[in-house]
Formats: structure tokens, C-alpha cells, sequence
């Protein structure tokens, strides 16, 4: 049965559109079912699901190990941003410390992610408003940072690369250098967008007092991250619960007051710029030492441990067949992902597998204040706020 | 912390000894003062407060804790379920809040009977709960009482079932 808008009795009948899922600018597959009079949106609903895959359910069957690679695949944009929440998740579970060296690289690679991610939001939210050209100039940077993940990780989007007690691997050499050289052309980069938008007065007017929401209103339907600081709402999980060591990197959290699809644009581009400065900081502070932390039945052994050591071998084999039996209880932990607070709630009843993982995905909560962006407005704005909350549909769906 | 912790020997094994501090925390002393029998026990479990309420009051509970001036729970970050079948109080709904103003976290559970969850809807105290208890009433089946749109949301209308339950194949059914 399809959604619809149910009619008002005793009013005229108006145009009842529907726009998506297989709608370029839904970002996805996103359905809205938009009111329309005349050309002005008078009442809209959204429509989601067509994504879903029963992540929580799959979570419940795989061990904690395994599911790192669940994560991955619930945002697809921000995929090292998942992988730390749900790590931290579990090792809070776990009260494992992490070492310093394995710190700072996460730190360090969500940083890039965020920028990724932001790239990918200002190219496509671009494209939507009609700025085509920018698209090309942030996909470019994209690549750069993909080739920087791919170094790490081996794999480009789908990196599963954090693991519960530290990192898969070591950083390779030249890795470091590799991401000097990008942090230092990125900020003249971010100038070239910001050249071809920040004062273009077609690309002001298209987004100027667009798809306004108060700081309040904001907060009462749970909007996270830029989106929330982009109605001067200064609030940011890195900082306010700081969680791997951002409590020791220096960076500001820029925010906007007017609430309108041009503030979101400019928080992001600024949180860009801040990414930049924590990824220095990180690189250049990297400390020494190990990437794992020291919890043999947890952590998988080195390879090259196994052939000599006959515990390692056995440990090995314990993870691998078994997993880890973390205590009971339950935690709930989140970080602030590209798109606001993600929040994984993760329930132990002893075995080696989840009793329960649920996601509080930042767009899930973000979306549902695109009804209040777009009523009263014309139905070429509701491209411009939907582009503007920038939601992904795999994170929303699940 | 979790040297203070022990396993109740029997019934839901999600509950712990309630703890001397937790008793202390600013938070579980606020809604003591608030009324005494609101806080049907709370645990301390690496430093995340979690407080059990009983699910008549949860909407009173929750008003006071958003208006309160010392509490200010002005968001909702997230709702959910868990279901201990074949467990009674079978399932449970999880709300976490979190305030801006005092940097504070709080994790409120409600136990529901299994043959009839219904709690009441948390719309009207924080519009944010709208997709969040969709999505539980979706997945696990439990009403929210005074919701506005109680409707599916991930799965077809007319799908069977609540795959998040416990008795639901991981499968499906085929």
C-alpha cells in the first residue's frame, strides 16, 4: 500500500505529488509526498524503508568482531565514523584502554572522513541547487582521500578498518606523508569552493532564508550535528563528551545563528577547515608504539606471534571460532559522525554475540524535521532542504 | 565501577543490585524528590545511569525531567526495545536523554508485559519520538498510546510479524 496524503474535508482538492525514491536530488531513495498549492508545499510526509536490510536483526547473529563490517555498510558516506562508534561501543563494554598510537590514527582518519563526506554533501547539494562545476572539484579531493583510506585499509569505501581494541593494521610507510601532502593543498581547495559559492549571489538567494528552523525547534526533534549548529545551537559530542583523546586536539566548533540552508552550508564548510587542523595535530603528534591494546583473548595475535607461540595460536582460534565473552550489562555510546550524534546502544547478556545493537542514526532523527523546512515553501526549495539536513538513506534505513 | 556491581541472583537477568552510589547521583535524588516511587530501582553501569520507571508515570516522568530547571532533558537522543523472551516483563522500552545545558546523560527503561505491550507516546513531551517509536512499534510491536501516525515505517504495510523479536527467525518465516 502506498503512503498517502489523506485528504482535508471540506477543502478544495489540491495536487497531491509524489517525489522519489528513484528522484536524483533525494540523495537515495527517499519518497516525499508533498501537498501542493499551486506551486507552494502546503503539507508533506517522507516515506522511508526502501533500504532496509535488518541490520539489528544480523547483529544479534554475528559475534562483536564480526559485526564491525555491519557498520560499515549502514552509512556508506561516513564508514570509519561507524566503524569507531561501534568500537567504542564495545570496548566501553569491555573497559579496554586503548593505546595512544591507535588513538590518534582513528582520530585522524574520521577527521578525513568527515572532510570526505562533506566533500560528497557539497558536490551533490551543488548539482541539486544547479552549481554544477563544484561537483567535479570536490570529487577530486574525494579521490585523494579514498586513495588514503585504501593505503590503511586496502579497500576504498568498505574499510572496517578500526577493530575492538585498536587497529587491523599498522599504517603502512609513507602513509603519514601521504596525508601531509593533502592536508597541505586541501585548505586552498576549500577557498576554490568557497570562491565559487560563498558569495555568488545566485547560489545566495537560491539558499538565503531557505528552510529556516529555530534553535528550539531543532532540539525538540532530536537534529544533531551541523544541522543543529547551523541554528546556533553550539553543541558537538567531540567536545562535550570527548571520546579517543579529542580532549587533547585543539579545534572550534564554528556555528551559525540564522537556521537557513545557506548556515548549514557555511557550518560545514568551516567544520571542514577545523578537520583539517585535527588531522595535522594528529599526524604531526603520532605517537609511538603499539596499535593494539593489550587484551590477548580479544585482540587478534600477530600472525607472525602464531607460528612461534603456541598461546597466540590458541587465542586465534578462540576468537576466531568462538568471539570474546564480554560481561553483562548494556552501554550506550555515541560519537559525532559527519552527520550529527551517531549512537550505538549495545546490550551484553554474557555471550560472545549481542543480546541487542541498536543504531540512533543522526539522519533517522535529522529527516524528521524536513517537513518543518519545507511547508509554506515553493516546491524548488524542497531540493535545496533536503540536500541542505544531508541525510544518508542506508544509516536512516538500516 | 564494576567491582560494585553484582548479578541479582534470580529474575530478568538485565538488572543489577542497585548500588550505594547510584542512590547519591544528582539526577536519581531530583526524581526522588519529584515523587519518591517514580524510581522503581537504577543502576550505574560504566558510569551510564539507567533508571527504571513504572510505565504509568513515564509520561509525568518525562515532563518533569524536560521542564525541570535543574534537569533540563531537552533532548531525545534515542528510543528503543528489548525483548527478554520468553522473559516476563517481556519487553522493555529504552529512552535515552541527554541535556545540553548540564552535559548529562540519562537512560529511562520502561518493563511492558508481552501479550500487550502499550505504553503511552512521547510525542507530545519531545515531537523528535515520532520516527523513533514508529520505527519500535515496527520492529517489536509495541503500541504507543496517543502516537499520531502509528504506522509502519522500514517494512511494507502489510508485512507479518516484528523481526526484532526474539521468536522471529533470523531468516524470516518461510
Amino acid at each position: 500500500m502506498p503512503l498517502t496524503l489523506e485528504r482535508v474535508p471540506g477543502q478544495e482538492e489540491r495536487v497531491v505529488l509524489s517525489m522519489g525514491p528513484q528522484h536524483p536530488s533525494t540523495h537515495g531513495v527517499l519518497r516525499l509526498v508533498l501537498e501542493l498549492d499551486g506551486e507552494t508545499v502546503v503539507r508533506s510526509i517522507y516515506d522511508i524503508g526502501y533500504l532496509h536490510t535488518g541490520f539489528e536483526k544480523s547483529f544479534e547473529h554475528l559475534t562483536y568482531s564480526q559485526n564491525i563490517t555491519l557498520t560499515d555498510r549502514m552509512d556508506y558516506l561516513a564508514p570509519l565514523s561507524n566503524n569507531l562508534g561501534y568500537c567504542l561501543a564495545v570496548e566501553k563494554l569491555l573497559d579496554l584502554e586503548i593505546p595512544a598510537k591507535a588513538q590518534f590514527v582513528r582520530v585522524a582518519l574520521t577527521e578525513l572522513t568527515r572532510i570526505q563526506s562533506h566533500l560528497v554533501w557539497l558536490g551533490t547539494h551543488a548539482i541539486d541547487i544547479g552549481a554544477m562545476s563544484v561537483f567535479l572539484y570536490c570529487f577530486r579531493e574525494r579521490e585523494d582521500i579514498l586513495r588514503i583510506f585504501e593505503m590503511v585499509s586496502g579497500q576504498r569505501m568498505m574499510t572496517s578498518y578500526f577493530r575492538i581494541g585498536g587497529l587491523a593494521l599498522e599504517p603502512p610507510l609513507g602513509w603519514v606523508e601521504r596525508v601531509d601532502k593533502f592536508l597541505k593543498k586541501f585548505p586552498d581547495r576549500i577557498d576554490e569552493y568557497e570562491g565559487l559559492l560563498t558569495k555568488n549571489p545566485i547560489w545566495m538567494r537560491r539558499t538565503q532564508g531557505v528552510g529556516r528552523i529555530s534553535g528550539d525547534d531543532a532540539v525538540a526533534f532530536g537534529v544533531s550535528g551541523p544541522s543543529l549548529r547551523g541554528s546556533g545551537v553550539k553543541w558537538d559530542v567531540r567536545k562535550s563528551q570527548p571520546y579517543s583523546s579529542y580532549d587533547m586536539f585543539d579545534f572550534e566548533i564554528p556555528t551559525r545563528p540564522e537556521g537557513d540552508v545557506f548556515a548549514r552550508y557555511l557550518v560545514r564548510v568551516a567544520e571542514m577547515r577545523e578537520s583539517v587542523k585535527i588531522v595535522r595535530q594528529a599526524i604531526d603528534g603520532l605517537p609511538e608504539g603499539p596499535i593494539k591494546a593489550d587484551a590477548p583473548h580479544i585482540v587478534m595475535p600477530e600472525r607472525e606471534s602464531m607460528k612461534t607461540s603456541i598461546e597466540a595460536l590458541i587465542y586465534h582460534f578462540k576468537i576466531v571460532t568462538e568471539g570474546f565473552h564480554p560481561p553483562v550489562g548494556e552501554v550506550y555510546h555515541s560519537v559525532e559522525s559527519p552527520r550529527g550524534e551517531l549512537g550505538f546502544y549495545v546490550v551484553s547478556d554474557g555471550s560472545p554475540r549481542p543480546f541487542r545493537c541498536h543504531v540512533r542514526a543522526p539522519s533517522f532523527a535529522n529527516l524528521q524535521a524536513l517537513p518543518k523546512l519545507i511547508e509554506g515553501r515553493l516546491i524548488a526549495d524542497v531540493v535545496a532542504c533536503i540536500g541542505s539536513i544531508d541525510v544518508v538513506l542506508g544509516e536512516i534505513d538500516r | 565501577m564494576s567491582g560494585s556491581l553484582a548479578l541479582r541472583a534470580a529474575g530478568t537477568e538485565h538488572t543489577y543490585l542497585m548500588n550505594a552510589d547510584v542512590e547519591g547521583h544528582p539526577v536519581v535524588k531530583r526524581l526522588r524528590d519529584f515523587s519518591p516511587e517514580v524510581v522503581e530501582d537504577a543502576q550505574l553501569f560504566r558510569d551510564e545511569l539507567t533508571v527504571h520507571v513504572p510505565a504509568i508515570r513515564l509520561r509525568q516522568v518525562c515532563e518533569f525531567l524536560r521542564d525541570d530547571k535543574e534537569l533540563n532533558f531537552k533532548y531525545l537522543s534515542d528510543v528503543t526495545a528489548l525483548d527478554h523472551y520468553p522473559g516476563e516483563p517481556r519487553f522493555e522500552t529504552v529512552y535515552h536523554l541527554y541535556s545540553i545545558e548540564n552535559n548529562q546523560r540519562l537512560g529511562l527503561k520502561v518493563r511492558l508485559e508481552g501479550d500487550d505491550p502499550r505504553v503511552d507516546s512521547m510525542v507530545q513531551v519531545w515531537p523528535g519520538a515520532n520516527a523513533f517509536e514508529r520505527e519500535v512499534f515496527d520492529l517489536f510491536g509495541i503500541h504507543f498510546v496517543g502516537h499520531p501516525y502509528l504506522m509502519r515505517i522500514v517494512l511494507p504495510e502489510d508485512w507479518e510479524g516484528h523481526p526484532l523479536r526474539k521468536d522471529y527467525p533470523t531468516e524470516g518465516y518461510r
